[in-house]
């Protein structure tokens, strides 16, 4: 069974945000919404990385168990998804997200929510598919045309993959293979630090 | 009777007690269209071929022939593959 996952590879991503602009461009995602975005550990000292970050599309996603209105879903195909209709936008699932991957439009004054957007996999939502009332909340649906997600497919180095986890963790050992190192950098290690991978004084983080 | 009112005080306060040491499962189960939203329909439900550029090719309705689609696509992002060592 298919199992949709992301896979960013530090050891090639560039921090070219080419992956946000083609999300942004494939969904027509709204102004001050960011469905991926680029995180770089160690920024401006030589040795950083970038990894570029969105819904992981968790087997055990925490925004589903928060929901107190219960509007998440996931797949057959393992992407979690959320029905826009019945989100109140209480933001509790941007809470438990330990990717910050839910994001909320300004829809109103006195700092209220909107419904909540997030990364969709490009398999856009409870719509009929390639529908435009599904386009307009959720986006492009890609995987009911037989394609990926854009911002993997657009990668100009590839250091994003997405797809059936199976698959692109084959190509991603494949390639840690042939170079012979940066399996390493994907991880708990880079993200937290060992020593040696703390920034100096001064540096930005 | 002193003694069997503070006996009968303790049982109820051991009990009590234990109650708070029943951990329920949180994790809940979530099945296919078993929450609040609406049903949504499967990606392989469509034909292929009515999308602009679409390039897979799958039988409506069949999951292992739209898996089988997708997997060739991801090797697109295996440049060991597409172009060659």
């Amino acid at each position: 069974m298919a199992r949709m996952k992301f896979l960013c590879d530090a050891e090639r991503c560039i921090e070219c945000n080419g992956c946000v602009t083609a999300c942004k461009q494939e969904n027509e995602v709204p102004w001050g919404v960011n469905r991926r975005r680029v995180v770089t550990v160690n920024d401006g000292v030589p040795g950083e990385k970038s990894i570029s970050v969105a819904c992981m599309h968790c087997s055990d996603a925490p925004c589903m168990a928060v929901c107190p209105v219960d509007v998440f879903y996931r797949t057959e195909e393992g992407v979690v998804l959320h029905d826009k209709d019945g989100c109140i936008g209480c933001g509790y699932c941007f809470y438990a997200c330990p990717f910050g991957a839910p994001q909320f439009p300004q829809a109103g004054v006195f700092g209220m929510r909107g419904k909540m957007d997030k990364c969709t996999f490009c398999a856009g939502g409870p719509e009929p598919d390639n529908s435009k009332a599904e386009f307009a909340k959720y986006g492009s649906n890609r995987l009911a045309q037989g394609k990926l997600p854009a911002c993997a497919e657009m990668c100009s180095t590839k250091a994003l993959l997405g797809g059936d986890g199976s698959v692109i963790a084959d190509i991603f050992r494949d390639r840690a293979l042939k170079r012979g190192k940066g399996a390493e950098v994907w991880g708990w290690a880079t993200a937290y630090g060992k020593p040696e991978q703390q920034a100096p004084k001064g540096g930005k983080s | 009777m002193i003694g069997a009112r503070s006996f009968a005080v303790a049982v109820l306060a051991a009990a009590a007690g234990l109650a708070g040491c029943g951990e329920q499962d949180q994790v809940i189960v979530y099945q296919q269209g078993k929450y609040q939203g609406k049903p949504d329909t499967r990606p392989w439900s469509n034909a292929p071929g009515d999308a602009l550029y679409a390039t897979s090719k799958w039988t409506k309705g069949d999951k292992g022939s739209w898996e089988a689609a997708l997997r060739a696509r991801s090797q697109n992002q295996n440049e060991y593959v597409r172009i060659g060592n």
